[in-house]
């Protein structure tokens, strides 16, 4: 063969944007085949994220001794961002190549661009779930400010983030199916050491210095800070592209070596 | 086209730069294709971290290629060193017993699966079919994978409305277009996956042998639907059982088994000599 496989796994990776309308018609597809059938569609989303913001603002704010018009807004937002810019992302990335096994067999397309669809699927979703948040700051009158567009970029870098776990994570799953529930088990625990559910500020702050340490409540405050209305400290900042640019770095590097074995794999 | 792998375009582009014609065309040197194949404790990380690298190596042989096992994952040679070369015009066939490397040198061909050990080289824009539900989603409807799938091949608007009208015409499912494809009969999901498939024309065709399969009706449309197909092709790669198909059809056979060439040349010799092993 001609070409080096770095340069293979560039290619793929170009041929599948290319393919960008490809990969957003069979996004929304499986989002609609999710919830063909059902009257709400994918509004089933909104109502389960709303219920469960309601019941535990209720529990928690009585356990942390907040008054909901504070904690409400913080905790719709954290668990909107969270369950779908971070957990099921992670959680989907694993099974990208996976499920889109019968394709990949029968027919010869980038494999980028089962990561693109699925950006496009969680993308999706996640206007359907951010509904809440927009609800609960429009009750109580919280309006988060121009500095909020702030937050944009950081969402971006989440996309990038996301389109890497694909290749590395959907790569890796493709060989050892065991990964998933391992990566399930991860994100319970990073769930409640991440500030989602409670605040930082509910650390000393020695403690919440520690919380940079952990790269989820780094990019969580890159996207949460500026709709709240600061802009993100610089550590949190510098952390988050740095290790986004890493896991670039090893997704690519993972993926180039993997690539031609995919195809064994699924 | 979408199922050209992008060094094939590279070549095309430094042929056309070149100044010489592109005629279509597959090339084969030394090429060969182990594929891995796990079971037991191989899929599982956690088990083989712990059980590290053993270095047992046992050599078996069996009906397909060879086959090399290191305790839970076997890794197999299915393509063993072919040199080949298919010029324009030329209609292939491929004959040989199951798992004697026929459709893996399809999917091969196809840039499906890929190999580092020789070389593979195909020029041309190139359409493989090679299963009938390729790329199709059975909870949608049938009108849906047919909008599905020129989104695939990357058809225009006006270009899909027109697949849509041929497909339909051609597959006659009548009011199941609009159903889910799961409820269908497998002879309607056949008829569908075949109309999608063989609407495309390209210059490289590889063909599976399912194409043979549905009832008698059908399979007269369905010949002549292919043949329209197969006089527009330069190329032709098909592999089936049936041998008055091949026959008929095509201007080269190539005997496969145990993923080499055991005999290649025409069809009336090919054939002879294959029967004459099968059945004498």
């Amino acid at each position: 063969m001609s070409q080096s496989r770095y340069a293979r796994a560039w290619d793929d990776l170009a041929s599948g944007l290319r393919s960008w309308r490809l990969a957003a018609t069979l996004g929304w597809t499986d989002v609609r085949l999710r919830y063909r059938g059902s009257v709400l569609g994918p509004f089933w989303l909104t109502l389960s994220a709303l219920v469960m913001v309601v019941s535990m603002g209720v529990i928690y704010a009585r356990l942390f001794h907040m008054n909901l018009r504070e904690y409400l807004p913080f905790l719709s937002l954290s668990m909107a961002l969270w369950q779908v810019g971070l957990s099921s992302l992670l959680l989907e990335s694993c099974t990208c190549f996976i499920d889109a096994e019968a394709s990949i067999h029968a027919m010869k397309l980038p494999f980028s661009l089962q990561a693109l669809r699925l950006l496009v699927r969680n993308a999706i979703v996640f206007a359907h779930s951010i509904v809440v948040p927009i609800g609960v700051f429009v009750i109580y009158g919280v309006s988060p400010g121009l500095i909020s567009l702030v937050s944009l970029p950081g969402l971006a870098l989440w996309m990038i983030d996301g389109f890497a776990s694909c290749l590395l994570l959907g790569a890796l799953c493709a060989r050892f199916r065991d990964i998933p529930p391992i990566m399930g088990a991860f994100l319970q625990i990073a769930f409640y050491v991440t500030p989602i559910i409670w605040k930082p500020s509910q650390l000393s702050p020695r403690q919440s210095a520690l919380l940079m340490l952990n790269p989820f409540y780094d990019l969580l405050e890159l996207v949460r800070a500026p709709i709240f209305g600061t802009l993100p400290s610089l550590p949190v900042v510098m952390i988050s592209v740095g290790l986004s640019a890493f896991w670039c770095f090893i997704a690519f590097l993972f993926f180039a070596r993997t690539r031609a074995r995919l195809a064994f794999w699924v | 086209m979408l199922h050209c792998l992008p060094v094939f375009r590279q070549d095309a582009c430094a042929s056309g730069f070149l100044g010489l014609s592109s005629m279509p065309l597959i090339r084969l040197i030394d090429y060969s294709l182990t594929y891995p194949m796990f079971h037991g404790s191989a899929r599982s990380l956690k088990k083989s971290l712990f059980k590290g690298v053993r270095n047992k190596v046992a050599d078996r042989k069996s009906a397909g290629g060879s086959i090399v096992s290191n305790s839970d994952t076997t890794v197999v040679l299915a393509l063993s060193q072919l040199t080949l070369s298919i010029e324009s015009g030329e209609r292939v066939g491929l004959i040989g017993h199951n798992g004697a490397g026929k459709s893996t040198l399809l999917r091969a061909l196809a840039g499906i699966y890929e190999s580092s050990l020789g070389v593979l080289h195909v020029e041309g824009d190139l359409h493989a079919l090679l299963s009938p539900q390729a790329g199709m989603n059975t909870d949608l409807t049938g009108r849906e994978n047919i909008r599905l799938y020129a989104r695939y091949i990357g058809l225009s608007d006006s270009a899909t409305v027109e697949l849509e009208a041929d497909v339909e015409a051609f597959a006659e499912l009548g009011a199941f277009l609009d159903l889910p494809v799961r409820l269908y009969s497998s002879g309607m999901a056949i008829r569908l996956g075949f109309g999608l498939a063989t609407a495309p024309r390209p210059e490289v065709l590889l063909m599976d042998e399912w194409f043979m399969a549905g009832d008698s009706h059908f399979q007269e449309k369905a010949r002549e639907r292919l043949t329209r197909l197969i006089e527009h092709v330069r190329i032709l790669v098909i592999t089936s059982h049936s041998l008055p198909i091949l026959r008929q059809w095509c201007t080269r056979i190539i005997w496969m088994e145990g993923g080499r060439i055991r005999m290649d040349g025409p069809p009336d010799l090919v054939i002879d000599a294959y029967k004459a092993v099968n059945h004498g």
